[in-house]
């Protein structure tokens, strides 16, 4: 028999508000097994856990059941606790008697006698509680960061630099992501290209920084300090050992009329190309779907003017398996597509372009060389109107926006705005804006300065419809200070696209078992208290693939996430979880359905030798669970159709015996 | 005044709007045809439904003006269909005795050959109680 203790937390007035705590202490007395019961203002304070141990010591308890928070919450200070006192950690029992009870009732009757009997299910569960303890496993020291944008090029470069080798695997032929294509950089108006490719060709070059460009995740299996990961390297028909950049092929191919990815199709490129100048690495990669060689067997002319002998047009994907201790997510975002928001013509005028794409206008190295030319027949406009959230903020209309507000919106556009009127005075721009966000440090002195030196038109008020007309655009929308209906014959519309994280997202976090949000950005352990870690142990979040963020918040998190690698990687042994499946060999039947079932791959049969009636034997197919693997989360045991499986401290027993406390 | 607060009631019940959504971005005002011809425009319908400043737009002359095109339903980003609004008033007003807009012996000078027959059932419909 059980010598249990019962320990009611106030939790100040969260519980003690709708909960008679000293009532429920006093009824859990008289239940099977507790020898002492007693309620305390803030069971988790230093005194709490003071008189939970000298309880344990004085009534020589054998298990205790605290009723206080989430066990998410407190569990792993009242293990420790346990522990402290000569208990085995998992003769602990939490009832939730806040999250699922004080803080959903509002009358104290209903409350106390809820309380009453999630203590009294704990306590049952916990008659049958038997010491367990956690197994260890070693970590492997080497990280993946999966997307080689600013986050992930960041995380690696943090990581790199504590000393732990880490793997980038970018689906692009280059790292640099996002920021490579933007032109300046709020507020201070830096050049992206000036600070990001430092850091590029810091990471290409780094001793501890392997990139696998043109490549991508193809399976995850194993656990935190524990990953094997098979990474496909698409072929690039050129090999990168021998490939030196010089670029002469690019010149050289005679299809030239592949829509350049990196200028959002509004040039072309090659079919054997180089994305950008200040690619990392530098080698050349053939478009399968453009070049001649490739589809009919007919050119081959890149190969005879490569001097570096690099074109291979037989080289096949490869599949890489690499085993990593820690995975970092920083998949990033995409702009989403216009081509629902028929209202703004995205579709039915070249002059329509989305702020990414005026981004390239405005780049150097884009399209138009940095000149403000429109892209319909290539003259400088002389009205140019921006329209902020578009795709954003949108409700129930999830098939056509956003619900989110996209947060860099009004500081590009601010920024897009400022540079306009700066380059080009003779140019008249118009903002149309529903709130003017700018709440980052020396966010709103920028937006101020569009409008009061650089003489930006801010309209309260959004754009309800953009006509084409002849070579004009007519931009119908409100003007609400004013109280009436603008129209504006306008050259050029600048779009603020809404952004949504990359759609490979999902199909990675399915992989990794990370959780998401219903837009598709990857769930943080906790908002506010661990922000970079993904509930699945040893994932960690880098950048936008977690939320909207511009570049200062991406770096600053990127940073954050390689710390929490580098304190997973700087472990030799992780303690695991000792609440894990186990089979009952003796009633399995091999079914296999636990086999299916599991999302970890923990689970495999044997061949066993069982001693049958007359001293016979027979061979028998059974499963096996390797703890190292399994994160104990139970799906096994309900589907197993003899009742073989069992999950470790929470055995079919004991939720039984839990759901009988309640319907008692 | 609780006359006017069940009036409002009665609007958001008719309407099935909820103008608590609506986050005046104003893209209904910017997107409607009949824009001038309104003293009271789509968006100020939907801040004054939910202030409950109902009068003035009882004694508007605008809900007539509205064309129900629902351009402004169809582009509200949040949801809110303000032209649902307007016709819901529309219909308040007109279930007053003797609020008819447009009664059978006033059909008459609207007639011409090239009217169809169909605007006028719909026009009966939307302007007779």
């Amino acid at each position: 028999m059980q010598r249990i203790g019962v320990f009611v937390c106030w939790c100040g007035t969260n519980i003690a508000g709708t909960v008679d705590v000293s009532k429920v202490s006093e009824a859990l007395k008289n239940e099977p097994g507790v020898v002492y019961s007693t309620d305390y203002q803030y069971m988790c304070s230093q005194a709490g856990q003071d008189l939970i141990k000298n309880a344990v010591k004085e009534h020589n308890l054998t298990g205790i059941v605290v009723c206080s928070c989430s066990p998410r919450m407190h569990e792993n200070t009242f293990r420790k606790t346990a522990s402290a006192a000569g208990l085995n950690p998992y003769m602990v029992e939490i009832a939730n008697i806040r999250e699922q009870c004080s803080w959903v009732h509002k009358d104290i009757e209903v409350g106390t006698e809820k309380a009453i009997i999630l203590g009294r299910a704990a306590i049952a569960k916990l008659h049958l509680n038997a010491p367990l303890t956690a197994g260890e496993s070693p970590v492997t020291k080497r990280a993946l960061v999966i997307g080689g944008g600013i986050a992930g090029i960041q995380t690696a470069l943090d990581i790199a630099e504590a000393g732990f080798p880490v793997d980038i695997v970018e689906k692009q032929p280059t790292i640099g992501g996002k920021m490579a294509q933007l032109d300046k950089t709020f507020p201070t108006l830096d050049c992206a290209a000036c600070i990001l490719t430092p850091k590029m060709v810091e990471a290409g070059s780094h001793e501890k920084i392997n990139i696998y460009a043109y490549s991508q995740v193809e399976e995850v299996n194993g656990f935190v300090g524990n990953f094997e990961v098979k990474i496909r390297k698409k072929a690039r028909f050129v090999k990168e050992d021998l490939c030196t950049g010089c670029g002469i092929c690019t010149e050289k191919c005679p299809q030239k009329k592949v829509p350049n990815e990196f200028n959002l199709g509004m040039d072309n490129r090659s079919a054997i190309y180089i994305p950008f100048a200040q690619a990392v690495p530098k080698i050349a990669t053939i478009d399968p779907n453009a070049c001649a060689k490739l589809k009919t067997g007919k050119c081959g002319l890149c190969e005879r003017v490569c001097t570096a002998k690099a074109i291979d047009y037989t080289q096949q994907d490869q599949i890489i398996t690499e085993k990593y201790g820690a995975i970092v997510v920083a998949t990033g975002f995409n702009p989403i597509s216009m081509d629902k928001f028929d209202e703004f013509a995205y579709n039915q005028s070249k002059d329509v372009v989305t702020s990414l794409e005026y981004e390239r206008i405005m780049n150097a190295a884009g399209p138009t060389a940095g000149k403000l030319l429109r892209p319909s027949d290539g003259k400088h406009p002389h009205k140019i109107v921006f329209i902020q959230c578009v795709g954003s903020r949108c409700e129930n209309c999830a098939e056509k926006g956003k619900e989110y507000c996209s947060k860099i919106c009004c500081m590009y556009t601010a920024k897009h705005a400022m540079l306009t009127r700066d380059k080009y005075p003779d140019t008249d721009v118009t903002v149309f804006y529903i709130d003017v966000r700018t709440p980052g440090k020396a966010f709103d002195e920028f937006y101020r300065r569009a409008v009061e030196d650089y003489g930006v038109n801010y309209v309260k008020g959004m754009v309800g419809k953009v006509i084409p007309d002849g070579d004009k655009l007519i931009v119908r929308g409100s003007s609400l200070l004013d109280n009436k209906q603008l129209t504006i014959e306008a050259d050029m519309v600048v779009l603020a696209a809404a952004i949504e994280p990359d759609k490979t997202a999902r199909s990675l976090a399915t992989m990794l078992t990370a959780s998401m949000d219903t837009n598709d950005f990857f769930t943080e352990a906790h908002p506010k208290l661990r922000p970079v870690e993904s509930p699945t142990a040893g994932v960690f979040l880098s950048g936008t693939c977690q939320g909207p963020k511009d570049i200062p918040e991406t770096v600053s998190q990127a940073g954050a996430a390689a710390a929490k690698v580098i304190g997973l990687l700087a472990k030799d042994k992780l303690t695991g979880n000792p609440c894990v499946a186990e089979p009952n060999q003796l009633m399995c039947n091999g079914c296999s359905s636990c086999e299916r079932v599991c999302p970890y791959g923990a689970i495999t049969y044997e061949d066993k030798e069982y001693r049958m009636p007359d001293r016979t034997t027979q061979m028998r197919r059974v499963a096996s669970v390797n703890p190292a693997v399994c994160q104990g989360c139970g799906a096994c045991t309900v589907a197993c159709p003899s009742g073989a499986m069992d999950l470790k401290g929470f055995t079919n027993k004991q939720i039984m015996a839990e759901v009988d406390a309640i319907c008692k | 005044m609780e006359k006017l607060e069940n009036i409002q009631k009665e609007i958001i019940r008719i309407s099935g709007v909820n103008p608590k959504k609506c986050m005046q971005c104003g893209k209904c005002s910017g997107t409607c045809p009949a824009y001038d011809q309104m003293e009271y425009h789509p968006h100020q319908f939907v801040s004054m439904l939910k202030s409950g400043d109902i009068e003035p737009l009882l004694k508007s002359e605008s809900i007539y003006a509205c064309l129900t095109c629902f351009a402004c339903v169809d582009r509200c980003p949040r949801g809110v269909e303000p032209a649902k609004i307007i016709d819901a008033v529309r219909v308040i007003v007109q279930r007053e005795q003797g609020k008819s807009r447009l009664k059978a012996d006033g059909i008459e000078k609207y007639l011409d050959e090239e009217i169809p027959g169909q605007a006028l059932v719909t026009a009966m419909r939307k302007y007779n109680k």
